[in-house]
C-alpha cells in the first residue's frame, strides 16, 4: 500500500516506540501524530474503541492496535527488513519472548520503582529474577535477534532505555552493569541503532517528565506515558 | 529429548488452554502424543524441563523441541502445516485483526470467568457485569458471521470456543444466563460444536463445573 500510514503515539511510551521502530525499520512511509492522553483525540477513540491506548497504526482506513500486533503487521505488510525470523521454532520463540518480556520483566521492574517496604522487597527479588532470565537470552549473541535488532528487542525497548531512568526517579539501582553486564551492553548496543535513536526522546526530558509524576505514579501505580 | 523425533502434547483434561492446541492438531489432522499431566499432584520431569519459565501446560513437544503458550503454540501449529485448514488469513490486516481478538479473548474471558466463581457479593456482581460487557463486544465482533473469521473456521475460534465449557459454571454461580446477553455466541457454539475437532476436545461443562467445585472446596480449606 503507497498510503502513508498514520502511527498515533507518545514519545514518553515505550509502547509507542515498538510501532515507531519497526516503521523505521522498513524504512516506510509514515507520519507521527502525537497524542495528548490526558485528552484523547476523536481519532484514537474512533480508531481504538475498545481500549482507547497508543499506539495506533492507521493504514489506509484500516486500524490495528496492541504494540506487538502492530509490529506483527508491519513486519508482514511492509517489505524490506525482517523483524520475525522466518522460521517457525524460531517465530514461535520470539513471540514467547516479547511476552514474557509484557508480563513478567516489565511489571515486576514497574512495581520494584512505585512500592516501598515487604512489598518492595518483592517485586525487586521478581524483577531481579526475570531480568537473569532476559538476560540469558542473549547467550553470546549481539541482539535478541542474532546479528541485527529483532521482534524481542523491540519488544524489550523498554528495558534498553526506560528502565535505567525509572530507577534513577525512583531512587533505586536494579539494572547496573556489575549485575546484569550483558544486558546493559545490550542496551547501549540496541540504543545505538540508528532507526531505535531517531524515535527516542533526549534523556533528560524524559527524566524530568517522570520525575514530575512521580508522586501520581506512586499513588496509582499507573503508567503515564505522555 | 533434542535428538526424538515427533510430537507431543503436554495437557490437562480441564484446561482449555490445552484444547486450543488439541483443536488446531485436529483441525490439521497431525497425529500426536497426548500426555496428560496431574498438575493437582506434582509436575513432571518433562513438563519442568520443557517449560522452566512457567512450568505450565500446555507444551507442544515437536522434535525435541518444546513451544510453549497457548495461543504462540496454534501460530506454530499453522505455520508448520500451513496447508490444511489454514487457521489465521493470509491477508495481514486480517491477520492483526484475528490476533487482536484472540488476545482480548485471552484478556478477559478467562480472568473474569474466573473471578465469577471465585468470588462472591459485590466483586462477583461488579464481575458479573464486566462479563456481560465483554460478551456484548465479542457478540457484536461476531455478528451474523458463521465463525469470527468469516466462512472458515480460524484463529479466534480455536482461542474463544474452549472457554465456552466454563460458562455454565459461570452462569451457575454468578446466577446470569450467556444465551439472553449473547445468543449469537450460543449459536456460534453449536456451529463449532459440529466439527470433530471440537467435539473430541471440548469438555463437558458438567464435568467443567465438577472441577470448579472441587477448586472452590480446595481454596476454601486452604
Amino acid at each position: 500500500m503507497a498510503e502513508t500510514a498514520k502511527l498515533l503515539g507518545t514519545k514518553g511510551s515505550p509502547y509507542s516506540h515498538r510501532a515507531e521502530v519497526a516503521l523505521r525499520l522498513k524504512e516506510a512511509n509514515f507520519e507521527f501524530l502525537h497524542e495528548d492522553l490526558a485528552h484523547k483525540s476523536d481519532m484514537l477513540l474512533r480508531y481504538n474503541p475498545i481500549h482507547k491506548k497508543i499506539p495506533v497504526l492507521v493504514h489506509g482506513e484500516k486500524s490495528i492496535v496492541e504494540s506487538l500486533i502492530v509490529v506483527e503487521y508491519v513486519d508482514e505488510a511492509f517489505d524490506g527488513y525482517a523483524i520475525l525470523p522466518s522460521d517457525p521454532y524460531e517465530r514461535a520463540m520470539a513471540r514467547f519472548w516479547a511476552r514474557y518480556i509484557d508480563e513478567k520483566v516489565i511489571p515486576a521492574f514497574w512495581m520494584s520503582c512505585w512500592t516501598d517496604g515487604e512489598m518492595q522487597k518483592g517485586f525487586i527479588a521478581q524483577a531481579k529474577e526475570t531480568l537473569t532470565t532476559l538476560e540469558g537470552q542473549l547467550k553470546g549473541k549481539k541482539f535478541f535477534g542474532g546479528d541485527s535488532i529483532g521482534f524481542v528487542d523491540l519488544a524489550a525497548g523498554m528495558v534498553a532505555f526506560w528502565f535505567g531512568i525509572l530507577q534513577e526517579v525512583a531512587g533505586i539501582n536494579l539494572l547496573n552493569e556489575e549485575d546484569y553486564p550483558v544486558l546493559c551492553r545490550w542496551a547501549d548496543d540496541y540504543c545505538s541503532i540508528e532507526p531505535v535513536k531517531e524515535s527516542l526522546l533526549d534523556r533528560k526530558l524524559l527524566v524530568a517528565h517522570f520525575a514530575s509524576k512521580k508522586e501520581k505514579i506512586f499513588a496509582t501505580k499507573a503508567p503515564v506515558y505522555d | 529429548m533434542a535428538s526424538e523425533k515427533g510430537i507431543k502434547l503436554l495437557d490437562f483434561w480441564v484446561s482449555p488452554f490445552g484444547q486450543r492446541a488439541r483443536i488446531a492438531l485436529a483441525e490439521k489432522g497431525v497425529e500426536y502424543e497426548h500426555k496428560e499431566e496431574n498438575l493437582l499432584a506434582e509436575k513432571s520431569e518433562l513438563l519442568l524441563k520443557s517449560n522452566p519459565v512457567h512450568k505450565k501446560i500446555p507444551v507442544l513437544i515437536h522434535d525435541g523441541k518444546p513451544v510453549c503458550e497457548s495461543l504462540i503454540i496454534v501460530q506454530y501449529i499453522d505455520e508448520v502445516w500451513p496447508d490444511k485448514a489454514p487457521l489465521l488469513p493470509s491477508d495481514p490486516y486480517q491477520r492483526a485483526q484475528a490476533r487482536f481478538w484472540a488476545d482480548f479473548v485471552d484478556k478477559k474471558v478467562f480472568e473474569c470467568g474466573g473471578r465469577l466463581w471465585k468470588l462472591k457479593g459485590e466483586e462477583q456482581e461488579a464481575a458479573k457485569k464486566e462479563m456481560i460487557e465483554i460478551l456484548q463486544i465479542l457478540e457484536a465482533q461476531l455478528g451474523d458471521k458463521k465463525y469470527f473469521g468469516g466462512d472458515t473456521f480460524g484463529f479466534v475460534d480455536v482461542a474463544f470456543v474452549p472457554l465456552t465449557s466454563w460458562f455454565y459454571s459461570c452462569e451457575t454461580c454468578a446466577n446470569f444466563s450467556v444465551e439472553a446477553v449473547a445468543p449469537k455466541i450460543v449459536l456460534w457454539v453449536q456451529r463449532c460444536m459440529e466439527r470433530e475437532s471440537v467435539a473430541k476436545t471440548l469438555s463437558d461443562p458438567k464435568k467443567v463445573y465438577e472441577y470448579v467445585r472441587f477448586l472452590k472446596k480446595r481454596f476454601r480449606i486452604e
